[in-house]
């Protein structure tokens, strides 16, 4: 079961470590402002903070981003999958507008412009510079 | 207090992030997603000391964005935790020897400069 062309499994991963990132982010932070205010040096808030179901979920699908990304670093520059994934701050910013109503100003709009620029910039380059061996080094 | 934070996250991420990249392209290209394998690579990845090594990294990074979004809004929190691009843009070019042509750092700079408005 491996997926096709490199390129393809490069999107693929990609769109994964996004969306994990974005509902991780997000459920976490419903989670925890709900909880309310938690600066501890501690572990047992942050332990406790766990078991709220907002905060579970969004730490499971966390868990997934932080798989995901692993394996995509597997074959793919750090110099790309970083850019690459901040797609994810467009998203955040879409969510924060249409799901929590968040105003959204001038100057996020061109933020989120900049960035899809710059991750379509990056996204055109070889994911794979770095020459880690893989069926991307040959194109 | 949420300045110190926003400090924490973004050098733990940038340590948790290229230790990360070290370990992967130390285990080599994950080709096979069947379980029985991914139960190999996760085997081999726990005694990789760069993964473990990024993975404290990034529990530290997490608590401190746990407390970050538990006194500001996840509109300041995610973005402000971005400053972290530029400097590991830079360690991947010159540790991870990775090759960061003209079209990447046009790239990059642009989803950091767009990262910096969403701050605004």
């Amino acid at each position: 079961m491996t997926p096709g062309s490199p390129r393809a499994k490069t999107r693929i991963f990609t769109a994964i470590v996004v969306v994990t990132n974005v509902l991780g982010n997000s459920f976490l932070s419903r989670g925890m402002q709900s909880i309310g205010e938690l600066v501890s040096l501690s572990p047992v808030p942050y332990i406790r903070a766990l078991f709220n179901p907002w905060v579970a979920v969004g730490t499971s699908l966390l868990i997934v981003w932080l798989l995901s990304t692993m394996a995509l670093l597997s074959w793919a520059d750090l110099s790309y999958v970083l850019p690459v994934t901040s797609m994810a701050y467009v998203l955040v910013a879409l969510v924060g507008r249409f799901v929590l109503h968040e105003a959204v100003s001038m100057a996020h709009w061109s933020g989120i412009l900049l960035i899809m620029i710059g991750v379509a910039l990056v996204g055109s380059t070889n994911p794979n510079s770095a020459g880690k061996p893989s069926e991307g080094a040959h194109p | 207090m949420r300045w110190l934070l926003v400090w924490i996250i973004v050098l733990a991420t940038t340590a948790g992030n290229v230790l990360q990249a070290l370990g992967m392209r130390h285990h080599g290209e994950i080709h096979d997603f069947r379980l029985g394998s991914l139960g190999r690579v996760a085997a081999a990845l726990v005694q990789s000391r760069y993964i473990v090594a990024s993975v404290v990294a990034m529990a530290v990074s997490f608590f401190a964005f746990m407390a970050l979004v538990s006194i500001a809004e996840l509109s300041f929190a995610v973005p402000a935790t971005a400053a972290s691009y530029i400097l590991e843009t830079i360690l991947a070019k010159y540790l991870l020897k990775e090759h960061v042509g003209a079209k990447r750092w046009v790239g990059v700079l642009l989803v950091a400069a767009g990262v910096g408005l969403l701050t605004v």
